[in-house]
């Protein structure tokens, strides 16, 4: 089925193809990994390849007296031994500031930062000579809490300050206020008939994907590096990693390899520049592959973050002001702190009509583990304190959560405190709706106990005594792409060819596929856009132009869109291909079942025959609309690309007694403009539902003096099949009309309001207070801090 | 030392073992099976599940020189041996329960051995079942999803056969 169309809208062609946008064709990798032969990262292999391991830190703030890797060198079997005096090129290296060593020099600011890496003919070699590197340290007082950070004069500096001028101030790397409507005042305040205030802790949360970082590096005739790697970003790895080298870009070629999920944990530099720099010493492949040990010091996590906020409203609940403080913990080096700090400030007054606000949003450095993207970047911290306001306001008033939510909710055309207005669908009062209506679960049937259906599952703990029910609600605003005025473009090359008799397109990004299904939409999208049944992808490496990061809930919108936009040409060149040869001047063409169909003439030609021996292959890059940096002192201007909401109903067991939670369910609502792919889209909402599930009730990276305590996936707990509820989800397709085909972004809005919903419904079964996640059994029982 | 075994029905010999070495170290870097996962290396994750002589273990925690004379089943020796995907692996691609995959092949080997025994688990005993095997993309939805639909299938098609 095709719509009607001119010449002039030939670009806006949809074709209704079974495995074109809006269907869920399957994953184009999905046979592979089932049969156990897709190729991750940590499986890449190469004759007489080596492994490289890197010596970490046990302090989380030392001076580094002496190095001595002597005996390690001499160790059999070792090929090579580097620490920061062998690195050919610049020292430093990261994603928005420059302020990470390759390896460590003079400084250690974090407890595991990399010190010396060793090549070696077998892990366990490797291990054994890093053993016999001797490390002097003098250690030094760890600056780790808020009040050191911020009193460098008297606890000392993480990076001293001419090391890094411009960037940073004292211990800030980056604040961002804001300022709408009055303010705050005494006048603004007066206007309230209720106050409500509160004091959030979000715990450090680790995205722990479970494809450990790994990669291979495999040294090139002609001097370069050729990189199999687990990433988000090829082009920003390989920015990075070519000055560290020593080498142009070009010859740095970077080529994605399986990646066994992201989260944000993949958008920094790991192993990279290691394997690379020993491949280069040692002139053979070197594999790296962390343990998940290394994994957690080997990447960065959710910034901890400490939340003061202030809401004013009127006796009817409608908001009057907020004032809000968030100070995020960016740990020893930047990584992406800025952006999450203007997140954070943008979008921490909710999906809500604020008529004034005062907010400030920091992060700080710190000697606790580095901290940086993880899905929802900064928006979930806020989310999970303005939801609880808005169940306290609501209790204060004597009024349903759900509908003081609802007076306050944005809808399109409403202004943010950024000044910015919402010009797309904004439809939060309906999402609650929607997750408020929603059936709910069954009570829990006690007289036919099944000890999995309770809080404790299979650890047998109770038959059913002591445990209460509770019901919550949450909402969330997420932004979509990268903002304050980033250009995170994406290039897109497609070639139409035909190949057995069958027309064939191909698809050749860098975008990386991470496991959200990237490369099953580019298909549906070369589907539809060119009538063909048949779409190769081409594997992702640098030989075509940046497809930005796999993060910020940006690849559909962004590489998709160029997707869309190589298509468009393609199609565009085989129709002027056709009115040459053909002489048509019809102007309502489209290609469908791999042919050339007027609408009113019908069938013109085959695809293959007006192609014949040609190729056409074009590559284009697509720009979203251009954004401005947030004003640095009112945080007014026009930040963000895309907003994005979900909504969600929680309804939790939780057994008094022995302070355990069980969610019995967790339903979602959430718009996400145009579904290009349902089945993907729901598993998307799920997957990052679960993810906020596991901050509320159990995910946290305990750090003590800036040491590490819980590296493991024994002590550090993901939600398991147990843990996790049926997930109802609500799909809405409001089109945003500045989007491709009016899709919006969904992979981060979920994690943003399933850990408040989550924690409201156990307040609602507890009557407590808990101001912090994750919720632990001893908050519960009143056994703890 | 030299370790020999049946790996997927195939005698197979892997050579210069250091004795440390793990079952699933040895399958993936020696014997071109790196199906079985590593993503965390001490029984927590559940992505290294293999059989060892019809029972699945985490292959992980399983020592190389353990396996001497005895079979193993990976996730490579799932499918039949004309390449033909076990219900389990339809399944999961069918039901959307693959994402990044790196949980899946442990999760195939214990749902496949779930429904080996228990042709028609409820979903508490899917649950349970699984409960070993962490997923960090799908919510485990999906994964339901695909162990119903495996069971449905399995059921109907032996009615067919009988």
């Amino acid at each position: 089925m095709s719509t009607i169309r001119t010449e002039k809208n030939l670009q806006n062609i949809t074709t209704a193809h079974p495995d074109g946008i809006g269907g869920s064709p399957l994953r184009p990798d999905g046979i592979l990994k089932v049969r156990g032969e897709f190729a991750y990262s940590s499986d890449m292999w190469h004759e007489n390849m080596l492994w490289g391991m890197a010596l970490r830190s046990p302090h989380a703030h030392a001076r580094i007296l002496s190095v001595d890797i002597s005996e390690a060198v001499k160790h059999p079997g070792v090929e090579a031994v580097m620490t920061h005096e062998d690195i050919p090129g610049a020292k430093y290296y990261g994603l928005e500031i420059k302020d990470q060593p390759a390896l460590a020099m003079g400084k250690i600011r974090y407890h595991g930062e990399a010190i010396a890496i060793v090549a070696a003919d077998h892990p366990e070699t490797a291990r054994r000579a890093l053993a016999k590197i001797k490390v002097e340290y003098e250690i030094l007082p760890t600056i780790t809490t808020e009040e050191q950070c911020l009193d460098p004069e008297t606890y000392g500096y993480v990076h001293e300050p001419d090391e890094y001028k411009g960037h940073a101030s004292g211990n800030v790397v980056h604040s961002q206020k804001l300022i709408s409507g009055l303010g705050v005042t005494d006048e603004v305040r007066a206007l309230a008939d209720v106050v409500i205030k509160g004091d959030y802790v979000v715990g450090m949360q680790d995205q722990a994907f479970l494809g450990p970082e790994s990669g291979l590096a495999v040294p090139a005739e002609d001097g370069g590096v050729d990189l199999y790697i687990a990433t988000q970003w090829l082009h920003v790895d390989r920015e990075q990693i070519a000055p560290v080298l020593g080498l142009p870009e070009n010859k740095v070629r970077l080529t994605l390899a399986g990646v066994g999920g992201a989260f944000g944990g993949r958008e920094d530099l790991s192993m990279q520049i290691h394997a690379c720099l020993l491949a280069q010493r040692t002139g053979k492949p070197v594999k790296i592959v962390y343990s998940r040990e290394e994994s957690f010091f080997g990447h960065v996590h959710r910034h901890p973050a400490k939340l003061t906020y202030e809401h004013g409203a009127t006796r009817d609940g409608k908001l009057v002001y907020c004032d809000a403080r968030i100070v995020l913990d960016g740990g020893a080096y930047a990584s992406a702190s800025p952006a999450v700090v203007g997140n954070a400030a943008s979008l921490g007054m909710g999906p809500y009509e604020v008529p004034n606000v005062n907010m400030l949003a920091v992060a700080l450095y710190s000697n606790n583990p580095s901290c940086g993207a993880m899905r929802g970047f900064g928006a979930v911290q806020a989310c999970f304190a303005y939801e609880a306001q808005m169940d306290k306001l609501a209790a204060e008033l004597g009024m349903d959560p759900v509908e003081l939510r609802q007076i306050n909710a944005v809808e399109q055309g409403s202004i943010m405190p950024t000044g910015q207005e919402i010009d797309a669908p904004a439809p939060v009062a309906d999402l609650l709706r929607r997750v408020k209506a929603l059936p709910l679960p069954q009570e829990l049937d006690t007289t036919h106990l099944d000890v999995r259906d309770i809080p404790g599952a299979l650890s047998n703990t109770s038959h059913g005594e002591g445990i209460v029910r509770g019901v919550g609600y949450a909402v969330g605003i997420k932004n979509v792409g990268f903002s304050e005025g980033f250009d995170d473009y994406s290039t897109a090359r497609v070639r139409l060819e035909v190949i057995g008799g069958e027309p064939v397109a191909m698809v050749h990004t860098a975008m990386a596929e991470v496991g959200q299904g990237g490369v099953t939409v580019h298909g549906q999208i070369a589907r539809t856009e060119l009538g063909v049944e048949q779409v190769t992808i081409h594997p992702a490496n640098t030989e075509v132009g940046s497809a930005g990061s796999t993060s910020a809930s940006r690849q559909t919108y962004m590489t998709g869109g160029a997707v869309k936009l190589a298509c468009e040409a393609v199609r565009n060149e085989l129709v002027a291909l056709g009115r040459k040869r053909y002489g048509w001047d019809y102007n309502d063409l489209s290609l469908v079942g791999g042919k050339v169909v007027s609408a009113s003439a019908g069938v013109l030609v085959p695809i293959a025959d007006l192609l014949g021996d040609t190729a056409i292959d074009l590559t284009r890059e697509h720009h979203h609309r251009p954004t401005v940096p947030f004003d640095k002192e009112t945080g007014q201007g026009f930040g963000h690309v895309q907003y994005t909401f979900c909504a969600h109903r929680a309804v939790v067991d939780v057994d008094v007694e022995l302070g355990l939670v069980k969610v019995v369910e967790l339903a979602a609502a959430q718009d996400v403009g145009k579904a290009l792919n349902p089945l993907s889209v729901v598993g998307q909402i799920q997957g990052g539902s679960t993810q906020g599930l596991g901050l509320a009730v159990m995910e946290e990276i305990v750090v003590k003096d800036g040491k590490v305590r819980n590296p493991s996936f024994t002590d550090y707990l993901i939600p398991t099949i147990l843990d996790t509820p049926p997930m109802p989800v609500e799909v809405l397709e409001l089109a945003d009309e500045h989007a491709p085909y009016g899709l919006r972004g969904v992979g981060e809005a979920p994690t943003l309001s399933s850990t408040p919903a989550v924690v409201a419904a156990i307040r609602a079964a507890t009557g407590l207070a808990l101001n912090r996640v994750p919720v632990r059994p001893e908050h519960l029982t009143g056994t703890g801090e | 030392m030299r370790v020999t075994f049946t790996a997927n029905g195939r005698e197979v010999e892997a050579d210069d073992v250091w004795e440390g070495e793990s079952l699933l170290f040895m399958l993936r870097e020696r014997l071109g099976l790196p199906g079985s996962k590593n993503a965390c290396e001490q029984g927590e994750c559940g992505s290294c599940t293999v059989y060892l002589d019809g029972a699945p273990v985490c292959s992980c925690l399983v020592a190389a020189g353990q396996v001497q004379d005895r079979e193993v089943r990976t996730v490579e020796g799932l499918a039949d041996p004309e390449g033909g995907l076990d219900e389990v692996q339809q399944a999961f691609v069918d039901a959307g329960a693959v994402q990044c995959g790196f949980c899946t092949p442990g999760l195939l080997v214990q749902s496949h051995d779930l429904l080996e025994r228990n042709p028609q688990p409820s979903d508490n005993d899917i649950r349970e079942a699984l409960s070993g095997n962490l997923c960090r993309c799908t919510g485990y939805e999906k994964i339901m999803d695909a162990v119903r639909l495996a069971s449905a299938r399995k059921c109907s098609s032996s009615e067919v056969s009988q």
